[in-house]
């Protein structure tokens, strides 16, 4: 079988700042991979390549079969493949809940709006926010918004899920709420890539843990052996830096 | 409700020490004269009213309301007989009066528009197909022509219709121009905002009444002469690329307060360009500028009466020249302040308008 995502040599580059220096990756099908590293590392920049929100360079990603390259209908076809859930929620705040999960399914699926709706209704039962379906993004807390956005995310019915730190711009006391609802994601059998820094959530969850710095892959192991016997230097430094609070 | 009934046992009562005491009312006399600064108001204020009396005498007391003939509003006084002979003149221009009604149902149909406008049910796309049927059969009553209605030309439009279809009209299509004048201003084709950027400075930059001359005398010397177009019609183009070219500023602002992660997120949940600005972009651009954009509207609204300058007779100047009519005795003033009232009724309502959608769009940001 293919992997889910093929990324080989990748590189990007805004003007002097070269922010992906030839990364490889793949990611097979129902695998959950974690990639972490310090800010600046380019994790950010390489989750947001792999459904194109940032044109590559160099290199090359293919995602469920389907080259990226120049071609628009390729492109259209791999963010079907993917969902993306983002740090600051990206909610549609002149939308209500509901319409924020509905309205993207008619817009980019022609769906019927009684099914968007209905679907829309499944999903946030799912992410366990259906009371708030009429309220507007505005009116919900953070951790309520990034729940809502994952809901949104999978009315597309996405076989890849993306998250780009999606718990960064949470009040701590909201960051479980949405970590356990990508734990039951996970245990559905998604396919997910997460960039974090919840070293609790990549080790219950994540089948490896990539470490990032300038740019380049420093290392990929299972979690057990990330956390207890790291082998590069640069990941015990970094390691070391993040767990010293927990 | 029984839990309202029964009184608690810690509510303060008015005696409490806890609570502030309780606020008298200042003596009137101190809050007309207790500082410098309100005794200096309360003098301005009082002289600005004896000054207006003698302007309240001549508009209410000594004024004229009916008279057997003209000369009789001779003496002081308003001669607000003036403006009931020549309502219909102001109103309706030179249209036929036989057919006066079908300007009438015009007013009404708009009025019924702009009401229906209001209704939170009505959005996006069908309160648009609603409004361009109801000035589809605006403009066939006013013209005639089909269904048995006797032609009328242009030329004999007049009065109130044409200052309320030219503003409803430049403004309702200059909107999608502004529209692509600034998603191109900000957009990535170099040509795009080449386009846009040359259109809105070069609009901006010259004053309307130029551009209406331009339109109403200079286009028919340049074009082919069998290339006519009415003289109202042109009249409009001038006013819709004029207003195009103002909201394109102000939309371009309402689209510089949007966080680029919308874009992003409609682009990653797979939804087309389009769809993305009608759906997404555009209503939260334009709520987040409601204000200026109602200051355009208003100010537009103003500006078709710049359209006396070329001919036209809108409102403004079907009330000149009744007001020339030599057999009453200089009613010029009465005249304006009947189309001032009239102006300020239209402006005023559209602030009263943006208000309420205002805090439509307060309610919905923070709880």
């Amino acid at each position: 079988m293919s992997p889910a995502i093929a990324i080989r040599e990748l590189d990007k580059v805004y003007g002097e700042f070269h922010a992906l220096r030839g990364v490889d990756l793949e990611v097979s099908e129902r695998e959950r991979v974690v990639i972490c590293g310090p800010s600046g590392s380019g994790k950010s920049t390489l989750i947001r390549c792999i459904n194109q929100l940032e044109r590559h360079d160099g290199g090359a990603i293919v995602v469920g079969g389907v080259a990226l390259g120049d071609d628009l209908r390729n492109l259209d076809a791999v963010r079907r493949e993917t969902g993306m859930v983002f740090q600051h929620f990206n909610l549609f705040p002149h939308l209500t809940v509901l319409e924020n999960c509905a309205l993207p399914q008619i817009l980019s699926r022609g769906a019927r709006r009684a099914t968007a709706e209905e679907k829309a209704q499944g999903y946030l039962a799912r992410v366990r926010i259906t009371e708030q379906a009429g309220k507007y993004p505005g009116q919900l807390s953070g951790g309520q918004q990034q729940r809502v956005a994952i809901a949104r995310a999978l009315c597309m019915e996405p076989r890849i899920m993306l998250f780009d730190e999606p718990t960064s711009a949470l009040d701590p006391e909201m960051i479980s709420e949405v970590l356990d609802v990508m734990v039951d994601l996970a245990e559905a059998g998604m396919t997910m890539v997460v960039v974090t820094h919840e070293m609790g959530f990549a080790r219950k969850v994540a089948d490896r843990v990539v470490y990032m710095e300038a740019g380049r892959i420093v290392e990929t192991a299972p979690p057990d052996r990330f956390f207890s016997a790291p082998r590069d230097d640069r990941t015990r430094r970094f390691l070391s830096k993040i767990l010293k609070g927990s | 409700m029984t839990d309202r009934a029964a009184p608690t046992p810690s509510a303060p009562t008015p005696s409490d020490p806890r609570l502030p005491p309780r606020t008298r009312r200042r003596p009137l006399i101190k809050l007309l004269f207790g500082d410098l600064v309100s005794a200096a108001l309360t003098v301005l204020a009082a002289l600005a009213i004896v000054m207006l009396l003698p302007a309240l005498n001549w508009a209410l007391l000594d004024a004229h309301w009916h008279v057997a003939a003209p000369g009789d509003c001779r003496h002081g006084g308003a001669c607000w007989a003036f403006v009931a002979a020549k309502s219909r003149l102001i109103l309706f221009g030179l249209y036929p009066p036989s057919e006066q009604w079908r300007a009438m149902i015009v007013i009404a149909l708009i009025v019924a528009m702009i009401l229906a406008s209001l209704s939170p049910r009505l959005r996006g796309g069908r309160l648009i197909a609603i409004w361009g049927g109801a000035i589809v059969a605006m403009l066939v009553l006013m013209g005639g022509g089909v269904l048995g209605l006797p032609p009328v030309p242009t030329s004999k439009w007049g009065g109130l219709p044409v200052t309320l279809l030219l503003a409803v009209l430049s403004l309702g299509l200059a909107f999608p121009l502004a529209v692509l004048l600034a998603l191109g201003r900000r957009g990535r084709l170099p040509l795009a905002r080449a386009i846009s950027v040359t259109i809105i400075e070069l609009v901006r930059g010259l004053p309307l009444v130029g551009l209406l001359f331009v339109a109403a005398i200079l286009l028919p010397l340049l074009l082919p002469p069998d290339w006519t177009v009415d003289k109202l019609g042109r009249t409009l183009a001038a006013l819709t690329i004029f207003a195009a070219a103002y909201l394109a500023e102000v939309l371009r602002g309402g689209l510089q307060g949007l966080d680029g992660g919308q874009q992003e997120a409609a682009e990653a949940l797979g939804i087309p360009y389009w769809k993305t600005v009608w759906h997404i972009i555009l209503p939260q651009a334009i709520q987040n500028v409601i204000p200026p954009l109602t200051n355009t509207a208003i100010v537009m609204v103003k500006n078709t009466s710049l359209v006396l300058i070329v001919g036209v007779f809108d409102m403004l100047s079907a009330a000149r020249s009744a007001a020339t009519d030599p057999a009453w005795p200089a009613p010029s003033t009465e005249a304006y302040l009947f189309v001032a009232l009239i102006y300020f009724v239209i402006c005023f309502g559209i602030s009263v308008y943006s208000a309420h959608l205002e805090t439509g769009v307060k309610s919905r940001r923070h709880g």
